[in-house]
């Protein structure tokens, strides 16, 4: 792979100044963000450095409620989100069954349908099926999107996996229980992995589909932050927003390195980058 | 065996929610916000007035051009990855997918500042002393459509990253010994060669820029209401129901119509998964 990657014959030096140009573009006002989370502007209009925002940040029991709150719909969603995902994704690769292409079609549907539909429909449903909106429904709503991301990235991995691997157990007398337990899911870590921090990182960012199912009162993080950026901005928010910013970059760290772990090719991770499409 | 929970879990919570979509779209709206289960179409004949008219061809329009442009500029992007070395390969791409990844609201609330009244282009602009409006940024077309196009930015340079992957380069050599300048051989070489990714990437931004509620809220102030903003507003204060069904349904028709037209689980857009 390396010797045809030489090869390429190379692209005209524009659009290398492009691709520079458009990084510089999209990370300025984050970097302007930052730069803002740790000045305070003093009454002579000099700029001093300070950590007086992040201070604010952690001394509002609204927002570390909001925080805990998300943290908590979050970690659940993923939970349950990975466990039914990955259970799916294995019985559609290994196996046939009545309802494989609805489960197939449910589950594209969910990661192309417009975010506001889906927000619209999973509201009606709660109201006409008399659910109380709180934390309860937020947590069936976030695990329903998610369940697509982790069904694509288990099944993702699951066609690099060898079916000898499995006809060897058999017949060696392993029931299906025990290839599962014993050979799949371990094999299947790293991709559990990646899909529990993919579906924490979704479930903790979402603001449209939280905003539409939850209670008044029960406000997570993304809630809050639109509430304030809408009705009158503080700085605190530049530090607030700085370390959501962080705190996803790690999230995400993580979800490349438990691939890394997987051991596959540069290649094949490019492809499945381009095939888990991820985003609000 | 193992699929019935998912399969029960997306027929409860997403197959029952769409249906009953469909179905309160074609129900009356109650005097006091609720619904009457009995059939109605006016709202339908509603919908269709001017100014929802307007939204929606400008909501057409938007999204047409982020998805536009992002295909064009994320296949730029695309090819000069493509030929870069291994180590500041993985940082550029790196670097364009990171922000899909990332909080919206924060991003948007980035850019808000960035532009806002105390924000380095503001500032810039003083400092040239070119005359501008104060308030112009605050609520401005060009402003969301560089949210737009900053956040949709990486669903159409990943599907076509992973098709440039696949691109033999040899042809562009070809094309080049045959005399080919960079125009003939984007033009002539490359997309003809990558017209599905190209399609898929298109149809990834379109659909749900279509729909887009956040970006146009945030930065575009309260001046012009897209197709999101609009069935929100239906929803959540008008209490309509009917109607933010029945415009959601239109939602769905367009998706429908890209669907049969070949974005499907098999279909390009998804091409690499075995």
């Amino acid at each position: 792979m390396n010797m045809n990657e030489r090869q390429r014959p190379p692209v005209p030096r524009w659009v290398h100044g492009l691709l520079m140009g458009i990084i510089i573009c999209l990370y300025l006002p984050d970097l302007m963000m930052f730069w803002r989370a740790f000045t305070d502007v003093q009454p002579n209009g000099e700029n001093q450095w300070t950590l007086k925002w992040f201070y604010e940040v952690f001394s509002d029991p609204e927002l570390l409620d909001a925080t805990g709150r998300s943290l908590f719909i979050a970690t659940m969603s993923a939970v349950v989100a990975t466990a039914l995902g990955s259970l799916a994704a294995i019985a559609l690769v290994k196996s046939q069954f009545p309802g494989q292409k609805i489960l197939q079609n449910l589950a594209f549907i969910s990661l192309v349908l417009p975010e506001i539909v889906f927000a619209l429909a999973l509201l009606g449903w709660f109201i006409t099926m008399q659910f109380s909106l709180g934390s309860t429904t937020v947590i069936i709503s976030h695990t329903t999107f998610c369940l697509a991301y982790v069904i694509t990235t288990v099944m993702g991995r699951l066609s690099f996996f060898d079916p000898a691997i499995d006809d060897a157990a058999r017949d060696l007398g392993a029931s299906e229980w025990q290839i599962l337990y014993k050979i799949t899911l371990p094999m299947l870590k790293p991709a559990l992995a990646s899909s529990f921090a993919l579906s924490f990182l979704l479930s903790f960012d979402d603001f449209l589909i939280t905003f539409f199912v939850n209670s008044v009162g029960n406000d997570t993080l993304p809630v809050k932050l639109y509430a304030a950026i809408k009705y009158g901005v503080t700085p605190k928010i530049n530090a607030l927003s700085s370390m959501l910013f962080v705190v996803s970059s790690a999230i995400l760290l993580i979800f490349f390195k438990s691939s890394l772990l997987g051991g596959r090719s540069e290649k094949e991770r490019g492809f499945q980058l381009g095939d888990v499409r991820l985003g609000k | 065996m193992l699929a019935v929970p998912a399969l029960i879990w997306l027929t409860a919570f997403l197959l029952g929610p769409m249906l009953l979509v469909l179905v309160v779209a074609f129900l009356k709206k109650g005097t006091y916000g609720g619904l009457l289960w009995e059939l109605d179409f006016t709202h339908w004949t509603q919908i269709f007035n001017d100014s929802y008219l307007k939204i929606m061809f400008l909501s057409f329009v938007q999204a047409f051009a982020t998805a536009s442009l992002t295909v064009a500029i994320g296949f730029l992007l695309a090819w000069s990855c493509s030929t870069l070395s291994g180590g500041s390969r993985k940082w550029a791409i790196g670097l364009i997918a990171l922000p899909s990844f990332l909080n919206l609201i924060v991003r948007i609330y980035a850019i808000k500042l960035f532009v806002g009244f105390e924000g380095p282009l503001q500032g810039l602009l003083r400092f040239l002393r070119i005359p501008f409006d104060e308030f112009y940024f605050s609520s401005n077309q060009s402003v969301v459509f560089w949210g737009m196009f900053s956040s949709y930015l990486p669903f159409a340079f990943l599907p076509l990253y992973a098709a440039m992957e696949k691109f033999d380069f040899s042809l562009i050599e070809a094309a080049r010994d045959l005399g080919a300048n960079t125009v003939q051989t984007v033009f002539q070489v490359l997309i003809p060669n990558l017209k599905r990714a190209l399609m898929g990437a298109f149809v990834l931004v379109f659909i749900p820029s279509l729909g887009e509620f956040i970006i146009p809220d945030l930065l575009g102030g309260a001046k012009q209401m897209y197709l999101g903003n609009l069935i929100s507003e239906q929803v959540l204060r008008a209490r309509n129901w009917p109607t933010g069904a029945a415009l959601a349904v239109l939602l769905i028709s367009a998706m429908l119509i890209f669907y049969f037209l070949g974005a499907r689980p098999n279909g390009p857009s998804s091409e690499p998964r075995r």
